[in-house]
Order: C-alpha cells, then structure tokens, then sequence
C-alpha cells in the first residue's frame, strides 16, 4: 500500500459519518470519466471512455449480446454473406438520426467508404481496414465488400463500425461530429464541452432496438482526474456511478453497504510477461532459452498476487487470451509456481547463480514489482524500468526490452485474433517470431470455418505455453459503485451501455 | 532605467526560445509521439498511419522549424489529441488557472506578510510559535491530502462549497485555500528572516532613537527592505503556481491549464505542450521582471546592474 493510498484511507474514513442523498427525483444519471475524452467523433478516439460514449449514441448494422454472445439485427434487420468476401444487409425501415435524418443506404455506403479511405485518417483503421468498400443495391439494401476473408467481421459489425448520417457528416466533418455528435442511438448529444463535460438526452424516437431502449432520461458525464474527488462526489450525490474504482477504495465502500452497491465484473484485459525469445534485444541473452522462460513461469506465484493485488473476479489464466474470446484454449501446459524448480531450470539452462535483467512496465507498478520480488527470489536479479507507454513499445519495436509486463484489452472483441492475431504473427511486437505459430494464427485469421480456427488457435496457444514464450498472468476486473437507486448489470466485456440503467 | 529593462526584456526573449526548443527535443525524446497519438490499444498499423500523416519520420529541428514558424505568426496549430484549435483550447483552461493563482497567492501574500512581520516583532511569542506551526505543517502536508480533507469538511459533512468543478466562485474556494496554503510557509519565513534582520540594523535603532512610532518604523522603514527578497520569491510562487497548480487542478477537477499539460505531456500532444511551455515561460520571464522592477524600485541600489 503506497503512501498515498494509506492517507486516502484515513480521508475515506472519515467519511463514514457524513450523511448520503443521490437522489433520482430529476432523472440525471451522472457519472465521470478519469480520463479527458479525446475527440467524441467515434472514429477518432482510442479510449475505452469512447467506447461507452458511442455504444449510447451510435448504432451498428449488427448488435451482440454481451450475455450470450449472440449475434442479431440492429440497424440491419438481415444479413446475408454472398461469398467469403461480401455481406448484403438489409436495413431497418423507418429509423432516424438525431436531428431527423433518415437512415438508408446512402449512410452506410458514406460510412463505409470514408472510415476506409487512408486520406481520411481515422484513428484506429484496424477496426475498420478489413473492408474495402460499401455499394448501394437499393435505398434499403446495403453490400459491404472485404478485402479478404475476416472472420470476426460481424463482431466489428456488431460494435465498433457505427453508422453516421451521410448529409450531416458531408457537411460538418469530423470536427463538426465532435461538436455536435449526431446518431441513431438510444441517448442523443444535448451538449459536448471537449474534455470536460457531456450530456446526453433518451431518444424518444429510438427504433426497436435489440440495444433496448433505455429508461433514464438524462445522462452527465464529467471529467474528474482524481478517483478520490469522484468518491467525494458520490457521498455528496453529485455522482451516482463510478467505474474502474481501485479495488482498496471499493473495499472500503462496499463496506458502507446500506449506501451503496459494490459491483465487481471481469474484464477482457489480460496481463502477460513477454519475453525475447527470438533474441531480438540479445542474440545469446537468456530469454532466447526455454529453461529460462519456463523458470520465470515456475518463479511467479500469479495465485498470490491476484490475491493480494488483484482482487475482485480477476483470475489467473494459462493461455494468453481472455477466456471468453472465441479461440481462447486453456487446455495447455501449465506451471504451477515452484520455486525450487525455477532454480533448477535456471542452473540447467547454465545460470546456476541466476543473472541480472532489465525489467520493464508501464502500468500496474505494485504488481510489477510483486513480480519483480518472486523473480528475485530465485536469483534472477531484475533492474526496474517504468516507462510510460509510449516510450516502452517504441523501446520494444527497436528491440531494446528483452523482458516487460504488459496487458492487452483486446479492443473489447470477444475473439483471439485481437490478441493472439495482434502478437504472434510476425510483427513489431512479436517476441517468439515463431515461424509454426505465424503461419498458423495468420491462417485461423483468414478463414470462416469456426472449427478449423479453434483448431488452429489451440495448436498455437499450446505451443506458445509449451515454449513459455508469454507467461499469461490474469484476467483484470473492473469495480463499478452504485448509488442505491440506481439498477445496473455489468458485463464481462468493461463495456457500460446507457441503455442498460434503470432506476430502482 | 530604460536600460535596464531593455536588457531584461531582451533576455527573456532568449529564454523563451530556449525552453521552447528544449521542451520540443524533449517530448520527442520521451517516446515516438506516433504511438502516443495512436493510443494503448493501437496496433502497429495505425502507429505507421499516424507516422505518415504526421510527418514525424522527419527530422526533429525541420519540424521544430514549422512549429515556430507558425507559432511565430501567432498560429499555434491544432491539438493532436481533441482535434481543435489550440488558442480555443487553452484560453478557457487558462482562464481558470490564472484565476486560481491570482486568488492564492493574493492569500499567501495576506496571510504570510503580516504574519511574518508579527512573528519578527515579537521573536519567541505565542505568535511566532503560531507562525512557526503554521508553516511547518503548510510544508508537511501534501497538497493532495489537505484538498481532500478540505472536501471532507466542508464539502461532504458541511456541504458548504462544491468539491468539484469551475463553475462559480465558490468552486475556486477549496482550491485556493489549498494553493495559498502552498506557497504560505516559505513567504512568511522569508518575511521573518528579512525583518529580523532588518531590525537588528543600526538604521533602525536611529529610527526608534528619533522616536518615531513603532508602526511606522516597522512598515515604512523596516518592511520596505525586508521584502526584496520576498517579491522575487513571490513572483517564482506565482510563475509556479501558473504551470505547477496540476495536484491543486486534478483533484479539484478545475479543467485547468497546469492539468491539461501534465496530461499533454502523457499524450504527447505537441502543439497543446508547446504552446502552454510559451505561455507558461512567457509568464515566469513576465513575473520575474515584474519582481526584478518593482525591487529596483523599492531598492535603488539594484538599478545599476
């Protein structure tokens, strides 16, 4: 426990005595971001605070339910895959944007077609590159062609490829998007105050929607940096919702459990060490051993720190993958922490001393130091190197980093190619450049056959955890607070739908 | 006297262009701004998208270049991060901060001034005891936990002022408080030392021997020397209060300009940085000049250098 999070303790407790009263009398469900959200349009941010904010505003032609999984209609009422590469949508009659534009094929050609064009430079053309463009067969009918076979192709459909309003965005552009948000979704833009303020009106008009169609009428959503004014505001009622509270703070008010619900739900983020295994930042370094990978495995007690650290519903994982992504074996070789083994493989691998290493993170230092300290214990010496995000991947593409804890949150998809597809086919960030595991991850990437792609991911995710070439560490979780009012479900995937509250 | 300023006008407009070149190698040193812009989640896809589009493969002193001169024209580019104007960014941000200095150093200089010169007064009293109390615990306390406990109190148990926002005045209430309380201990110790000093002098002793009143012996003779080096102290207090309010502005959720460089600087969003360095440095160049005047004024032994 740091120093400021023991002092922020003795502050929480002294607010045990002061009174509570959120109230829903004006039907304003106010929450707060940490973060200062970039530009609101959808297609240029990153954040998952972006994410929240598009899946109320925007719609997608697909939806999928974030409990079963299920795919179904949303802004398209049927689709249809012609071939491999082409999918016909038909839409939903009789939907209309915000400001009463109606929705037709015209939209989602214009979509489509300006997010892919390069010229355009959205922000993350991943989500949307593997389309190359839209054409119109009638006003209600819709094909977008792919530039190759995807198979999570409906998944992005489902989310992060949301329809804008062709007339409106011709006119106003992603600046004017970021001003005055326009969609078809269940709240509709009242007022965008860039990084500080948001609010957001129920869509009186919002179409049978498999999203449903929301019940509280007004949504605020401010930016509040520090988590410990946003706890202050809760007890003020100036907040009725927190999300993403550090698991001490959420012990500590789910205590005050007559004021306030304490709901904890997993995430898809996994952490994982990667180690240079190709040799990379050091030809003959020991990371390019197995021995000394799967020491490093045996050397972690993961069980110890989620318990300590972690919290909540996080758990240790074997794969490097979330377990509810598709593809995301976990009948692979495990490692049960054992120290006494990890020094033998050391002394077999030829470091019967250990060695010196640096290690390097840039999130989550209490655990990384938690490591670092088992990693000690059995004689690997690590030296700390805490960089900030940028620094430490522009420090791993110029292969300086033989050893660092990362996490990936997978962009919310619940399939591996966001994560296996992302690190173990050759890239920048590819530690193993295992020829076997390439090939096979960039086929499962391009082929339909759900079977043959579970084959496929499992034969790599074995070999990556026989070859120790991650060592997959946990899931993370997230703690939502609610006021007592207010009625609300969290999902597996962190994402935080609108739509979904209620009042009591 | 024209000189002089002159001089020191021309000086700050060296190191103006000084840290401005600095910050700018520097952000380009702590990481490549591609994968800053592009984001945790970005694949390495969109970094070489961002690379292309920003120019940033470059070289550093030809985009250092561009900015200035387009800084120099009074364009300070677009924000890379909220993809808006940076002059319609940070005049609002600034607003706040500057609101937010102004109103805690007019308190620290109300309540470290004369609480020095009491303390100095009287050595070894209650009061001094007091003072010594005061500033020991005002350099103690950690900036974040003091506005904490502050929204405590009066925000949650008393619900007097809000804890969060920058709305009204009473929303600057807390901060100020917590700010002015900042740059209090080292002011009045300053003013103490000063007036001890003073005091001692021999020009004093005449003053008093001639009969005049202990007040006006006190604040027309002793006070004017006392508070030299105060001036300079508190011009620095203020230049730092402008660019170094970001505990003050985070926990508060003030929206200020301090808070949105701390938070460029993550994002490695340039033109925000740069452009609120220059402003920030401009300030301090200003606030130093302003004391090195005010004191040549006060003392005109300083006006020969």
């Amino acid at each position: 426990m740091t120093l400021k999070n023991l002092m922020t303790g003795t502050a929480l407790g002294l607010l045990a005595a002061a009174p509570a009263f959120a109230d829903k009398a004006d039907d304003t469900l106010r929450l707060a971001f940490t973060k200062e959200l970039e530009s609101v349009d959808t297609y240029f941010n990153s954040a998952r605070e972006g994410i929240l904010f598009t899946r109320g505003v925007w719609d997608a032609l697909l939806f999928r339910d974030p409990i079963s999984g299920e795919i179904s209609g949303n802004l398209a009422t049927e689709w249809t895959w012609i071939d491999d590469v082409t999918v016909e949508f038909k839409l939903r009659e009789g939907v209309t944007f915000h400001n009463g534009e109606v929705f037709n094929a015209d939209d989602v050609v214009y979509t489509v077609n300006f997010v892919t064009n390069p010229d355009n430079g959205i922000k993350v053309m991943t989500n949307v590159n593997w389309m190359k463009s839209a054409e119109k067969v009638d006003g209600n009918t819709v094909r977008i062609n792919l530039n190759a076979p995807f198979p999570p192709a409906e998944e992005y459909l489902a989310s992060v490829v949301v329809m804008y309003p062709d007339e409106y965005y011709a006119e106003v552009g992603p600046t004017g998007m970021n001003a005055n948000p326009v969609g078809t979704g269940p709240y509709k833009v009242d007022m965008v105050e860039a990084g500080k303020l948001y609010e957001l009106s129920l869509n009186e008009n919002y179409h049978d929607s498999p999203k449903g169609k929301g019940e509280i009428g007004k949504i605020e959503v401010k930016t509040i940096p520090d988590m410990n004014t946003q706890v202050a505001e809760l007890f003020n009622g100036g907040l009725d919702f927190l999300w993403n509270v550090p698991a001490d703070q959420a012990e500590k008010l789910a205590e005050m459990d007559d004021r306030f619900d304490v709901v904890n739900a997993q995430a898809m983020r996994i952490g994982y060490i990667t180690m240079d295994a190709q040799g990379a930042a050091d030809p003959d370094g020991p990371m390019t051993k197995k021995a000394v990978r799967q020491a490093i495995y045996h050397a972690v007690d993961r069980q110890a720190i989620v318990n300590a650290l972690v919290k909540g519903s996080s758990e240790v994982v074997n794969a490097g993958c979330a377990p509810i992504q598709f593809g995301c074996d976990l009948s692979v070789t495990t490692y049960d922490y054992d120290p006494e083994k990890a020094k033998a493989l050391l002394a077999e691998a030829g470091y019967p001393d250990g060695f010196e290493i640096d290690f390097y993170a840039y999130r989550d230092r209490p655990y990384a130091e938690a490591m670092m300290g088992f990693l000690n214990a059995v004689g690997i010496k690590t030296n700390f190197n805490y960089l900030q995000y940028a620094a430490l991947r522009e420090k791993r593409t110029k292969d300086e980093v033989a050893i660092s804890f990362q996490t990936w949150g997978s962009y919310s998809l619940p399939d591996v190619s966001a994560i296996t597809g992302e690190f173990f086919t050759g890239g920048d960030l590819d530690d193993a450049h295992d020829p076997e595991i390439i090939e096979w991850v960039k086929e499962a990437g391009s082929i339909t056959d759900r079977a043959k792609r579970e084959e496929l991911y499992s034969k790599a995710h074995a070999k990556i955890a026989e070859e120790a070439y991650w060592v997959p560490l946990w899931t993370y979780n997230v703690n939502y607070v609610l006021s007592k009012e207010l009625d609300f479900t969290p999902t597996d995937d962190e994402v935080i739908r609108f739509a979904d509250f209620a009042w009591k | 006297m024209a000189v002089y300023i002159l001089k020191r006008l021309g000086l700050a407009l060296l190191v103006a262009l000084t840290v401005s070149f600095i910050s700018f190698s520097l952000l380009f040193m702590a990481g490549d701004p591609a994968v800053a812009i592009a984001g945790e989640n970005a694949s390495s896809e969109d970094i070489a998208l961002v690379n292309e589009r920003f120019g940033f493969d470059r070289p550093m002193i030809v985009q250092y270049g561009d900015w200035l001169g387009s800084a120099l024209t009074g364009d300070l580019g677009r924000s890379w991060y909220f993809d808006m104007s940076v002059t319609d960014l940070i005049a609002d941000r600034l607003t706040v901060t500057m609101k937010l200095g102004l109103f805690a150093i007019t308190l620290a200089l109300a309540v470290a001034i004369p609480l020095g010169v009491a303390a100095a007064a009287n050595p070894n009293s209650l009061i001094d005891r007091f003072a010594l109390f005061l500033s020991v615990v005002g350099q103690a306390i950690p900036s974040f936990w003091f506005g904490l406990i502050l929204i405590i109190v009066f925000s949650i148990n008393l619900r007097l002022l809000p804890a969060s926002g920058n709305e009204t005045w009473q929303h600057f209430v807390l901060p100020t408080i917590v700010l002015g309380y900042y740059a209090t201990p080292a002011i009045m110790r300053l003013t103490r030392a000063g007036m001890m000093e003073v005091l001692s002098s021999d020009y004093i002793r005449t003053a008093r021997a001639k009969g005049l009143r202990t007040r006006k012996v006190m604040f027309k003779h002793a006070l004017r020397n006392a508070i030299i080096p105060v001036v300079s102290l508190a011009a620095v207090q203020m230049g730092f209060m402008l660019g170094g309010s970001i505990v003050v502005e985070t926990v508060f959720a003030l929206h200020g300009a301090g808070y949105l460089a701390w938070e460029s600087i993550a994002r490695n969003d340039l033109p925000t940085m740069q452009a609120l360095i220059l402003i920030f440095s401009t300030f301090y160049i200003l606030f130093t000049f302003l004391a090195d005047v005010l004191n040549a004024w006060l003392d005109p032994r300083l006006r020969v250098g």
